[in-house]
């Protein structure tokens, strides 16, 4: 079973356009007035035009150079998302190196492995918190020759010699750039499409990560096909806020902003998103389903808060945008009173609604990364934010699949994108094929055998299938797909998705292959059960003790039953209803290993961690005494202990389709 | 560090406040050296905060002299101690609740701001012109404690780490030479204390700015501090480096505790 699509590249495109320095420069000659990047900077947007930009990452590539940076060089970028960082980028592929980005909230241990096996020299990073975790491994890695950094601030008395000011490295490139134009220019054009344009370190949820080599060419295939599918043009606007080691942020925020010629904007601090979301209006965006989730959570924490004429009417046209929204959006018929009952609604909620969230002027956007629970998906659809699904890994640029205008289906990723080849392997794998593979996995020819088959193609390890319409649809990862005792299939993420579209479950991870019957372990969000438990009257000190209050336990139990009685109504899954649970004591957390720094649950090391957990959940204990350490942000350690209490909850027998 | 700790830039002598029979102070003199950050430390009713008091003009002691940049002062007053550039931050956090953080701190700016009320109430041109520079000042204040996100939050709304932070914020804006902080770090948990002293440590060494500064917190106290003077019952009984008080057997027994 193979499907794939015409190759739809625009036509017109200079074949020169190959590289994105190149890129860079034809905006810069094309439409050098227009915004390319923008930073909000002590309360004020400021503005960066193509041509400015352009100069910009010629004196940042000049200044490299006469740091010793030749071809080839990797360059490590450490920071949130500034212009200046993302110029780095182009101007490491400027002189043929590879900018390496690195995790910004990375503890500084858990950089020595990409510094080392990177082989990096030079490092620009953002600000003093970046160059003291440097500092800090810096014995460790001795081939780390340069820490450059942007922001001064707090760095005046670091003497190293070593440390060097962006600033001026910008400003000593630019006059060298003057006095010896035709530099970059042979540099640049010496560049092909086939070079390694970024090494993305995979994060890591299966072994050591493995640092993927993407080249130009499979970047821009990708950037290009995207931009057709969904018709972006420079007039666009992107705000930039998601991780830049994240392969979803380097070909959305840079790949495609240089192939459309759109705008980047680059948020204030990562604190201020939501007001910076507001205050840009994006056209273009893209968050994983979490961020989607929290601000539905923050909306509706705010309307149980406001006053009972908001409340009703918020939910009385949200029961109309429930029932015709999403078809208004896809231009399906509606009844004439629903399109205008719908008309009001927007009036009156989805449109200021919309303006509050930051996404008024939404043209496209996209979630991908995790499934997205269908009744959160449908929510965004309903008030009228064209929101669609993609697929795709580090290793495809985020390029497999990608859900059509019109034609969205919830449970379904979409068709494959232009260019893209997808093939089912009899194990139920999602194997692709496309210009957009990566070229290697760098130093490990070993892992690249693995991933890449024989006939060329890529090994997701995602278990799906294609559906009629040639959708296709993804179950689990390929591996955390298994069976109870009794033979029925036991998809984990398919149940956890299904608890976490409750605002009060921030975490859950479902145990059951191998089992007799299927348990959890959840995380309540702090924000929405605290608020539930304020308005309730109760007291509480921290995470731990709301934690362990019976009224919290109540409550989530009540939601794992309706999770249970949907469970029942699907014959596939419904022996998969949790019979028993327990709310942990701490919030899973990166810094604890327990979560990938994409904050996916890293299932082996929970399930090791806390094995003795599991273990009382299976054989029907009341309460299990657990101590666990905690690092802090600092680096630091301590211990948190607790009393659990594990619950049974109610099941349903399983509904036939013909009963119901 | 390279920062230059200068002259003698405030200096109390002799300085004795008492409340009726209750002797707050007791012939207290101790020296404030320009760039430095000078703690006072001591247990509960020591005389700490009466001290900043004296200071900044709110408690007028009943003998003693307090010397600022070799001018003499037997009376300070509040108005008088802020035009000299004496700003400070309170224990019970003093801010205006129902205004916003960006407000909040604008106030800071009030003695700085030279149009007329007619200017201001009309938003006319000397009015407007020196709002936006005092805006623009406030926001590089903003942008270094990291309070963006708040900017425009009612300071009611905030936990209260980060209303200790505005209260900060509201004193730089004066842009101060000498900053009294009282109790800057009380209540916090551990990381607001690290970010706290982080920030406390860049005022003093990017804006060159004096600090003196009360404290509980004895960890915090000995990391940031250049030297150190102890009060007990309205005495002073140690002054010196961290170390110095750190040894001083004085001291261990009133306030750190003897060794038994």
């Amino acid at each position: 079973m193979a499907v794939s699509t015409a190759d739809s590249m625009p036509a017109g495109v200079p074949a020169a356009l190959d590289t994105f320095p190149r890129l860079l420069l034809a905006h810069a000659r094309t439409r050098p007035d227009r915004p390319a990047i923008r930073e909000k900077d002590l309360g004020i947007w400021q503005r960066w035009t193509w041509a400015e930009a352009a100069q910009e990452v010629r004196g940042m590539a000049c200044g490299l150079a006469e740091l010793g940076f030749k071809r080839g060089d990797r360059l490590a970028i450490i920071g949130d998302n500034r212009p200046r960082l993302y110029w780095a980028m182009c101007a490491a592929q400027m002189l043929g190196g590879i900018p390496v980005p690195m995790y910004q909230d990375a503890v500084a241990q858990e950089m020595i492995f990409v510094l080392q096996d990177a082989g990096i020299h030079i490092a620009i990073v953002e600000d003093q918190e970046q160059v003291d975790k440097l500092l800090e491994v810096k014995d460790q890695c001795p081939e780390l020759l340069h820490i450059i950094y942007d922001d001064p601030r707090g760095l005046r008395h670091y003497t190293q010699p070593f440390l060097h000011e962006l600033e001026g490295m910008i400003a000593g490139g630019k006059t060298y750039d003057k006095t010896h134009a035709s530099f970059l220019e042979q540099e640049i054009a010496v560049g092909r499409p086939d070079d390694v344009a970024i090494m993305l370190y995979t994060s890591g949820t299966t072994g050591k990560p493995k640092g993927v080599c993407q080249t130009h060419g499979a970047l821009i295939a990708a950037a290009r096909g995207g931009c057709s599918f969904d018709k972006l043009d420079e007039t666009g606007e992107i705000l930039s806020y998601l991780p830049m080691a994240w392969v979803g942020d380097n070909l959305f925020s840079y790949a495609q902003a240089l192939v459309a010629g759109f705008t980047v904007n680059c948020p204030e601090s990562s604190e201020t998103v939501v007001t910076d979301l507001r205050e840009i209006g994006p056209s273009y965006y893209f968050a994983p389903p979490r961020v989607f989730e929290n601000l539905l959570t923050q909306v509706m924490i705010r309307m149980e808060d406001a006053g009972t004429l908001k409340r009703k009417m918020f939910h009385y046209f949200m029961d109309v945008a429930k029932r015709c929204g999403a078809d208004v959006l896809d231009g399906k018929p509606v009844g004439g009173r629903d399109r205008l009952l719908y008309a009001l609604g927007d009036l009156f909620v989805y449109g200021p609604l919309k303006n509050v969230l930051g996404m008024s002027r939404i043209r496209v956007a996209y979630t991908a990364g995790a499934a997205i629970g269908p009744d959160l998906f449908r929510f965004y659809r309903s008030i009228g934010i064209n929101l669609k699904q993609l697929y795709g890994q580090t290793e495809t640029c985020a390029y497999v699949c990608l859900q059509p205008d019109g034609q969205i289906k919830l449970d379904s990723v979409g068709l494959p994108a232009p260019g893209v080849e997808i093939k089912i392997a009899d194990s139920g794998e999602i194997l692709v094929k496309g210009p957009m593979l990566l070229k290697e996995y760098y130093q490990r020819p070993d892992a690249t055998a693995e991933s890449i088959n024989a006939e060329g193609y890529f090994m997701t390890g995602d278990a799906g299938f294609i559906d009629e319409d040639g959708h296709l649809k993804i179950i689990d990862r390929a591996k955390d797909v298994g069976k109870l005792n009794n033979g029925a299939v036991f998809a984990p993420n398919y149940i956890e998705n299904k608890l976490k579209f409750f605002s009060y479950i921030k975490e859950a991870v479902a145990f059951g292959h191998h089992r007799d019957m299927a348990c959890a372990f959840i995380n309540i969000d702090i924000g929405a059960v605290g608020n539930w438990a304020e308005r309730r009257g109760m007291p509480y000190s921290g995470y731990n003790d709301l934690a362990g209050k019976s009224e919290v336990y109540e409550l989530i139990q009540e939601c794992i039953e309706q999770v249970n009685a949907d469970l029942a109504h699907d014959a596939m899954v419904a022996d998969t209803q949790i019979h028993r649970f327990l709310i942990l004591h701490k919030e899973l957390d990166p810094d604890d290993d327990e979560l990938t720094r994409t904050r996916k649950v890293r299932r082996n090391f929970v399930s090791e961690k806390y094995a003795v957990l599991i273990d009382a959940l299976y054989s029907g204990k009341a309460t299990q005494f657990i101590e666990t350490e905690v690092k802090f942000e600092d680096g630091r350690k301590g211990k948190v202990s607790a009393d659990l209490v594990i619950r049974d909850v109610k099941t349903f027998p399983a509904v036939s389709r013909r009963a119901a | 560090m390279t920062r230059q700790i200068g002259e003698v830039i405030l200096d109390l002598q002799n300085v004795s406040l008492s409340f009726g029979g209750v002797n707050a102070l007791t012939d207290i003199s101790f020296d404030v050296r320009e760039h430095e950050i000078r703690a006072i430390i001591g247990p509960n009713g020591a005389g700490k905060s009466s001290m900043l008091n004296v200071i900044n003009g709110v408690y007028r002691p009943q003998a003693g002299e307090i010397i600022l940049r070799g001018e003499h002062f037997r009376q300070m007053n509040p108005y008088k101690a802020a035009c000299a550039g004496i700003a400070r931050t309170f224990q019970n956090i003093a801010l205006f609740k129902g205004m916003s953080v960006l407000d909040n701190i604008m106030t800071g700016r009030n003695l700085k701001m030279k149009a007329n009320i007619f200017q201001q109430a009309f938003w006319m041109g000397a009015a407007r012109r020196e709002e936006l520079e005092h805006r623009a000042k406030v926001e590089e204040i903003i942008d270094f404690l990291e309070i963006q996100h708040i900017r425009k939050t009612p300071v009611g709304r905030l936990p209260y780490g980060l209303q200790k932070r505005v209260d900060l914020a509201r004193a730089l804006a004066m842009e101060p030479q000498i900053l009294l902080l009282d109790e800057p770090m009380a209540g916090m948990n551990i990381e607001e204390k690290q970010d706290m002293s982080r920030f406390i440590l860049d005022v003093n060494d990017q804006m060159g700015t004096t600090i003196v500064l009360i404290e509980h917190d004895m960890g915090v106290v000995m990391d940031v501090s250049d030297r150190v003077v102890v009060l007990d019952y309205g005495k002073k009984i140690g002054d010196g480096s961290p170390d110095e008080v750190r040894g001083n057997p004085e001291v261990i027994s009133a306030y750190l505790g003897a060794s038994h």
